[in-house]
């Protein structure tokens, strides 16, 4: 019943992460139609930036004061991210206003692969570390509720939080403010809101430029605890079927379904995986968002897709 | 003045509706073909066949088979390295598992497997679409990937998990030598080329690219949404599954599941993107860059390095090669969705006035 | 050749139409006879693009009955009625933008072609002559609307009046028994206008082929039609020959205008 227990957690755990990467993807589409699939390419180009500006920080600072790299490093890879939103609304974004869904999909792999080649250009293609001082060692819990007690990652579990908050902030931003309103708007109709005076490539330049932000942190946080590299990026992917269960334009949604996906992915591998040779963690969550596909495509809490005639 | 339609007159529907109407257009491709199964061999090395020809020739047959799907069709798909894999694998399992099973009868047999899958796999469109439909492909690109990895009767319980083939023939004719791999992909390419392009011509084409544009309207005119789109599953997979069989059997000889990943699938929409959607002369353009570019870059960086005094890798290469790849997928997106083969049209548009500048 | 206007063909009765909250249609009831041009006139918002979407199976009623020939139609999909011979066009011309005027039009022959894909794909034999055959039945339609210089042009790239042309076209090669033209000739000129006319009369008279026509153009809707349904706010507020109809006072209150 511990084991149990403990899967459940380390599920919660990193589904809370793989809804901090389905965050990204809920904000750029509810705020522009697009669906960003290069959001894990933002999540390692992210890390990166985040990991070696460290590094150098560090080194020019004398090799000492990590906390004062780190946080230099926090400051340059956002304005890395800034420059990256730039540049996707003004080269991209913008020549194809009113396009259909799949062409701005395609589009959006070919941002992926720009981005995973700039940045190993630019970063490197080795592995790479982030200390931001999250805590390694795991702890004991509940020892008097369950024989033995349930052994809970520190680091998970401050990853879980910080997702937590970050989710509550961005929940209250979309509801409660103007430019959260306006962001809305947009995503129902590019032609109206331009026509009522939303300055479109402004908004979008923010809205990738907090997506930007939301992959720094996911990456940090996932970069930490499995150092950065290539693969970060596939990984990443796996938030894709968390927006399809918890719906794409619902930000609830994006935590829902990345807890659902988390458990779901855990307890399947340790239950179901030994039964038909392992390693069905890499296509349970993709093979669960197919059957929400077949029977409810607009996921739990995402809009009814209308079409009219 | 010499690409003229000038006293072409065509006097029958039949004439209308060949595929070359215009004879330059017929003489050149034609021309093309010969070349290709008479004037190659001659002229080409071991390594062109290797590396440049047998790929260009086998991933076009991929390719031609994803456009069908996405491009005339209008159905995305980014599972088509998965389909590969059925196709490689299925062929594999009925060549080994059945005594006498003839070469090209595994080939087709796999082609038809993977026609099964794509079925299957091709139900969700009737449900959804874009990148939902996206999502649901990579769904069977990631479990394919796991089930030719795990499920040990496909691989014939071999230990390492990867297969081999070897000492191809067909009717008696070895195919062993890369001049005769070459001609061998070269005769299937040119047969499913003239099927494919018969059937776009045909009333199944018409009516995928009636769901393309607008499906609602195609079901008031009593096409069956169903049928059509499980119609161009079916056609794209067969073609993919025997690029596959073909990737597997003659240019890899042996091979894992990872040799059909979701890379793979990425290399393929890209070759429709850029050769153009809906054109079959585009599939061929958009596999032949995609083949050369790597090489090309490979030569050509290095070099480039070298005047600069800028020594270049070739871990660098690969990452220009992402960067270079990517970009070019915003561009033909952005700037002509009907890539390389649109610019073709248009070049021969120009010819039809040369050497007048108007 | 004069058309003999003959039995009734399609029977609507207490159709109800609702969209959520929203009551397109309202306990309609009509019918239509067979070789009879039908025209639906009202206000914008009348529900009549609405009505036609119910005769074609695209909306399913939530109450009513529809006879066809006497038979009651089960709940209808637009590719059944298609089956049942009608054929339609739309007011926002749902062309494939994508496909040349001819294959546009051929694509209106789709039940017709029996032929296995397996024949297309080879090209020769039954495939081969069933294009053609085909081919054949198209150019006459493109000759009758008098479009053979646009055959091969793409479709997205016509002009908005050739457009409307080439969605008539497209649904007479379904050669159906019932015709419903959703507003046909808007957004024509007078020459234009003209011409539509002449092809739907001529349609209805070589051919034998019912028209339900909605229209917003009262000199043509008294012109050519045989009979007339007016609807107003979802509901029917007259039905009957054209003169009966224009000298109904509800009709003129709610739509013609007083004085006319």
């Amino acid at each position: 019943m511990g084991f149990f227990i403990e899967t459940l957690i380390g599920g919660l755990m990193a589904g809370m992460l793989y809804s901090l990467v389905a965050l990204g993807f809920v904000l750029i589409f509810k705020s522009s139609g697009v669906f960003n699939f290069a959001q894990g390419a933002m999540v390692l180009f992210a890390a990166l930036a985040m990991a070696r500006f460290s590094e150098w920080a560090n080194a020019a600072l004398g090799g000492d004061s990590l906390a004062m790299a780190n946080l230099i490093a926090f400051v340059g890879a956002g304005g890395v991210m800034w420059f990256v939103a730039w540049a996707v609304e003004r080269f991209v974004l913008r020549k194809l206003v009113n396009q259909e869904g799949a062409t701005l999909l395609m589009v959006t792999l070919g941002i992926t692969y720009v981005l995973e080649g700039v940045g190993q250009t630019l970063f490197g293609s080795e592995i790479y570390n982030i200390n931001v001082g999250m805590p390694k060692d795991p702890v004991m819990m509940f020892e008097s509720v369950f024989d033995g007690g349930i052994l809970i990652n520190k680091e998970d579990f401050i990853a879980a939080l910080i997702a937590a908050v970050l989710v509550g902030l961005l929940t209250l931003f979309f509801q409660k403010t103007p430019v959260g309103r306006a962001l809305r708007a947009v995503a129902d109709d590019h032609q109206a809101a331009l026509s009522i005076g939303i300055p479109l490539n402004r908004i979008w330049v923010i809205v990738w430029l907090v997506a930007g932000v939301v992959a720094l942190v996911a990456g940090i946080i996932w970069g930490s605890k499995l150092g950065v590299q290539f693969s970060l990026a596939t990984v990443a992917m796996r938030a894709l079927p968390v927006v399809i269960l918890g719906g794409l334009t619902s930000v609830p949604g994006a935590i829902v379904g990345g807890l659902i996906i988390g458990v779901g992915e855990k307890l399947s591998e340790v239950y179901i995986g030994p039964m038909v040779g392992g390693g069905i963690e890499i296509w349970f969550a993709y093979v669960l968002a197919l059957i929400f596909l077949l029977f409810r495509p607009q996921g739990l809490f995402g809009e009814k897709i209308i079409d009219r005639v | 003045m010499l690409y003229r339609e000038n006293g072409q007159f065509k006097t029958t529907y039949a004439a209308d509706q060949q595929i070359f109407p215009i004879a330059q257009d017929k003489w050149f491709v034609l021309g093309l073909i010969a070349f290709a199964f008479i004037g190659v061999p001659l002229l080409a090395d071991e390594y062109l066949f290797r590396a440049i020809l047998i790929p260009f020739l086998i991933l076009a047959l991929a390719a031609l088979g994803v456009n069908l799907l996405v491009g005339y069709c209008g159905q995305i798909t980014l599972g088509a390295g998965a389909f590969m894999a059925v196709g490689a694998y299925a062929a594999y399992n009925f060549l080994v598992r059945i005594d006498g099973m003839p070469l090209l009868g595994a080939i087709l047999l796999g082609g038809l497997t993977t026609a099964g899958v794509g079925i299957l796999f091709g139900i969700p469109s009737l449900r959804v679409r874009g990148l939902y439909l996206a999502v649901a492909t990579l769904a069977a690109q990631f479990f394919c990937d796991w089930a030719f990895l795990r499920i040990k009767w496909f691989t014939n319980d071999s230990s390492s998990g990867s297969v081999s083939v070897s000492n191809l023939e067909m009717l008696g004719w070895s195919i062993d030598a890369p001049v005769e791999k070459y001609l061998f992909c070269l005769g299937i390419i040119v047969l499913f080329g003239l099927l494919a392009k018969n059937m776009t011509r045909a009333t199944i084409g018409r009516q995928w690219m009636a769901i393309r544009d607008m499906d609602v309207a195609a079901e008031v005119i009593g096409i069956r949404p169903m049928f059509a789109k499980l119609s161009a599953f079916a056609v794209s997979s067969f073609f993919v599954g025997v690029a596959g069989a073909l990737w597997g059997f003659v240019h890899l000889g042996s091979w894992e599941p990872a040799a059909f990943s979701v890379d793979r699938s990425f290399q393929l929409l890209f070759m429709v993107i850029i050769g153009g959607l809906g054109s079959i002369m585009g599939s061929f353009f958009g596999a032949a860059f995609i083949v050369v570019l790597p090489i090309f870059l490979n030569q050509f960086l290095p070099a480039l390095g070298h005047l600069v005094g800028v020594s270049i890798s070739t871990a660098a290469v690969s990452h220009a090669e992402l960067i270079i790849f990517g970009s070019l997928i915003v561009f033909f997106l952005i700037v002509e969705p009907h890539g390389l083969a649109r610019l073709w049209s248009i070049a021969k548009e120009k010819l039809r006035l040369w050497p007048f500048p108007h | 050749m004069s058309r003999q206007i003959g039995d009734v063909i399609l029977d609507l009765q207490n159709i109800s139409l609702r969209f959520g909250g929203v009551k397109a249609l309202t306990d309609i009831s009509f019918n239509i006879r067979e070789h009879e041009v039908r025209a639906i006139i009202g206000p914008n918002g009348a529900g009549k693009s609405s009505m036609l979407n119910v005769i074609n199976g695209v909306y399913h009623p939530q109450d009513g009955k529809i006879l066809f020939r006497g038979q009651e139609r089960k709940k209808m999909e637009p590719h059944m009625a298609a089956k049942q011979g009608i054929a339609r066009t739309f007011q926002n011309i749902a062309l494939f933008k994508g496909m040349s005027v001819l294959d546009n039009i051929m694509t209106g022959r789709t039940l017709k072609m029996k032929t296995n894909l397996l024949w297309q794909a080879l090209w020769v034999g039954p495939a081969r002559n069933e294009e053609l055959v085909h081919r054949r039945k198209v150019e006459e339609i493109i000759d009758f609307l008098e479009i053979q210089h646009i055959r091969k042009t793409p479709v997205g790239r016509l002009p908005y009046g050739l457009q409307k042309r080439v969605d008539l076209g497209r649904a007479l090669a379904m050669e159906p028994q019932i015709l419903l033209l959703d507003e046909p000739m808007a957004g024509m000129n007078v020459e234009e206008k003209q011409d539509m006319c002449r092809f739907i009369l001529d349609v209805n008279d070589q051919f034998g082929t019912t028209i339900v026509l909605i229209e917003h153009d009262m000199g043509v809707v008294m012109d050519i039609s045989d009979r007339v349904v007016v609807l107003d706010y979802g509901k029917k507020i007259g039905d009957g020959l054209p003169d009966d109809v224009r000298s109904n006072p509800e009709v003129i209150r709610a739509y013609l205008g007083a004085g006319h």
